[in-house]
């Protein structure tokens, strides 16, 4: 028999819970991780596989030992989740040791410093992926070219699309753009022509836009946050591409480097995002803004990250200036 | 004895980085290894002391009203002085620190201690304040310069402990300086709280 | 008040003024030995004499103006060029002999990040993968991403470019120099020192 439990209102409650939704999360990546299996083979399961599993200690450790809390909280998937974002924000060269340090950097210092899940100003995978960035510059700009299933650390390295597009933008000649593979190759991963290496779990576009569609049709996000990312990026960079051709063309754009994977997994983040829906849009235009401005004029090539961490600390004046209106209240003139 | 105490409430109870938390630009900016941290420290010991004893002196015919230009005058030729020294003696010193030097004179701590202690205080409690604070930056510096030169270029004062292939870059820059004085603070507090 | 205020300001300088004295003979040394040592190690000679300084401006491929210093002697001349680095200035001191080969190069001031565009003061140096000793910069150098052959700073190419730069600008400005030299017809020089 069930027990009885006695307490204030609301009775009635959704089958929502924080596991529901980050397991919901992990279960729509998990197409873009089969895919990335099939292109960078064994590197990318170590990659992902040790910043799982050090994401999942570090929370545990870091919970019991230095925080002294009674409750284990490393099985609501939060940690799990984290760990596997971090992982496919990786190259799948990148060894085990610099992937470690991304993991604490990720869960210690972005998540159990402010006071664990729910606390953090940053999305801890993103802070994760950008300190690894300056902290290995060398070793996270060198991307493996997808399939070679056997190598690891010693994969042969290429160019990724946006660091093609960035030499356009830096030599001036949309020539160069001509080395790019088209939106067809870009959306399926499908990238043995060349040009295409990039993180894990960017390469496939189709497979993050599955994701996407599996958790819109389970409630986890709802549409605005990547919609009004994808869409700003789409008008800006078309706006950009007409002014000048040496910017790439928009649908290429989108489909190349970490933005759809970005605006999807990363920026809808429960706790890190805007929670009206009105909020959610202007966090998702400004992203997209942020995110084109650093690419086309910015010294790295991607933006996306550094994009939503900036507008990750935005949130909460967002927030406070797109409160929902109380119910009766007068609109002051 | 009350020497000891003074000495003591610098560098532990009121440790101008770890507690009251003034002068966090050269903190932040001169601490990418141990042996800048530690220059700029007894640098701004040097000056300090110097600025302290004669602030102290100087208190009982010191109108209220200028104060604080006096204070300035006072602090600003005593940090040019050090500059001048330092550039005609010390020029590795001068290399490394260079800008930082001529900022002592806008360090919180320096005319924080003027206003708050020396021209209160007898010129000899200046002084052993002057160490004090001095002690206690500079302590702080050398702290802050060791752990990011260990994590960030892998040696100590110079000396290679860590392989340069495993040196992790972001500790000499900016954030890695944020990231450790965080933490640095937090590890005091925890321990001083006991 | 005012008697206090001014009182002060004139004791402060009267000592600035004297320590300046003595300090001005120790700093002008300073700079005269880093620069003489720096002529020294680009030149690859122990023992060397700048026989003439010349000051020659060229306008570089965006129409700037811009000054090199040239101090000839009896190998070739030692020039100093700046461009912009990555993060702000990078000054370089190339020393060419008569040829017009790379003898050695220093840098003089950078300010680009540590670990990283910072590794310019050895990368190019001789023994070093891609060393530029010994070449000429007749057909001007490049990075390896810009078709050229040396090889750029591992993740730090802007540093890498800024610096081929600064070496071809002080060939280009050497070269003028030595034309005009020969010529004694000197429209785009004039005297500086000696």
């Amino acid at each position: 028999m069930k027990q009885l439990i006695v307490s204030l209102s609301p009775h009635a409650h959704g089958n929502d819970s924080v596991e529901r939704n980050m397991y919901g999360v992990i279960i729509a990546l998990i197409p873009a991780l089969l895919v990335s299996f099939v292109y960078f083979g064994i590197g990318s399961i170590v990659v992902c596989l040790s910043s799982v599993i050090a994401c999942v200690f570090f929370e545990w450790f870091i919970a019991k030992y230095v925080m002294g809390r009674q409750t284990c909280s490393i099985l609501d998937g939060s940690a799990a989740l984290t760990g596997l974002l971090l992982g496919m924000n990786l190259p799948s060269n990148l060894p085990i040791w610099i992937v470690i340090i991304g993991a604490l950097f990720a869960i210690g210092v972005a998540k159990m410093t402010f006071g664990g899940l729910g606390n953090n100003i940053f999305n801890p995978a993103l802070v994760g992926r950008c300190v690894l960035l300056v902290a290995f510059p060398a070793q996270m700009t060198s991307w493996p070219q997808p399939g070679q299933l056997w190598q690891y650390t010693d994969a042969v390295t290429g160019a990724t699309p946006l660091s093609i597009m960035k030499q356009a933008i830096q030599t001036g000649d949309a020539a160069v753009l001509d080395q790019l593979p088209d939106a067809f190759h870009l959306l399926l991963g499908n990238h043995s022509i060349g040009g295409g290496a990039g993180t894990i779990g960017e390469i496939c576009g189709l497979a993050l836009l599955l994701g996407l569609a599996f958790m819109l049709w389970r409630r986890i996000i709802t549409w605005h946050i990547p919609v009004s990312i994808i869409a700003t990026v789409f008008l800006f960079s078309t706006v950009m591409h007409i002014i000048n051709p040496i910017y790439a063309d928009p649908t290429t754009v989108i489909l190349s480097g970490g933005l759809l994977l970005g605006a999807i997994f990363m920026a809808t983040d429960y706790v890190t995002s805007p929670m009206t829906a009105r909020g959610q849009l202007v966090y998702g235009v400004c992203i997209g803004l942020l995110t084109i401005v650093i690419r086309n004029w910015g010294s790295y090539p991607e933006g996306m990250s550094f994009a939503i961490l900036i507008m990750n600390a935005f949130t909460p004046l967002i927030n406070n200036y797109m409160k929902p209106k109380r119910f009766g209240e007068e609109i002051k003139k | 004895m009350k020497a000891i105490q003074i000495i003591k409430n610098g560098i532990i109870k009121e440790n101008p980085t770890f507690v009251l938390m003034l002068g966090m630009c050269p903190t932040l900016a001169t601490t990418s290894s141990a042996i800048n941290g530690l220059s700029m420290g007894l640098a701004t010991m040097v000056v300090l002391i110097c600025t302290n004893v004669v602030i102290s002196c100087l208190k009982s015919i010191t109108p209220d009203k200028v104060r604080i230009p006096v204070f300035i005058v006072v602090i600003a030729a005593f940090v040019t002085i050090l500059q001048m020294t330092i550039r005609a003696y010390l020029p590795a010193i001068d290399k490394a620190l260079g800008l930082f030097i001529p900022l002592i004179v806008v360090n919180c701590i320096i005319l924080g201690r003027a206003e708050a202690f020396a021209s209160k205080h007898t010129p000899l409690a200046s002084l052993f304040d002057g160490i004090g604070i001095g002690l206690g930056f500079t302590l702080a510096l050398t702290l802050l310069g060791m752990v990011r030169e260990l994590l960030g270029a892998g040696s100590l004062f110079g000396y290679t402990i860590i392989s340069e292939q495993y040196n992790i870059l972001l500790f000499v820059l900016a954030p890695g300086a944020f990231i450790t004085l965080g933490y640095l603070i937090a590890l005091v507090r925890k321990i001083t709280e006991r | 008040m005012v008697l206090v205020l001014t009182g002060v300001a004139i004791i402060m300088s009267i000592v600035l003024a004297s320590v300046n004295h003595i300090t001005s003979e120790p700093i002008a040394l300073q700079q005269q030995k880093a620069l003489a040592d720096g002529i020294k190690a680009v030149m690859q000679a122990d023992d060397i004499c700048v026989s003439r300084t010349d000051t020659v401006q060229q306008t570089d491929d965006s129409g700037k103006p811009q000054l090199f210093l040239v101090y000839q002697n009896e190998l070739g001349a030692a020039v100093e060029s700046t461009t912009n680095g990555f993060g702000g200035k990078l000054r370089v001191l190339v020393g060419f002999n008569n040829q017009g080969k790379i003898l050695g190069y220093t840098i003089l001031e950078h300010a680009e990040t540590p670990g990283l565009g910072a590794k310019v003061t050895e990368w190019f140096q001789s023994g070093q993968k891609s060393s530029i000793i010994g070449l000429s910069p007749a057909k001007p150098l490049t990075v390896s991403k810009d078709g050229g052959t040396i090889d750029a700073i591992t993740a730090s190419t802007i540093t890498s470019r800024a610096f081929l730069l600064a070496v071809n600008n002080a060939y280009r400005a050497y070269k003028t120099m030595s034309i005009d030299g020969e010529t004694a017809a000197t429209p785009q020089t004039k005297d500086k020192k000696e």
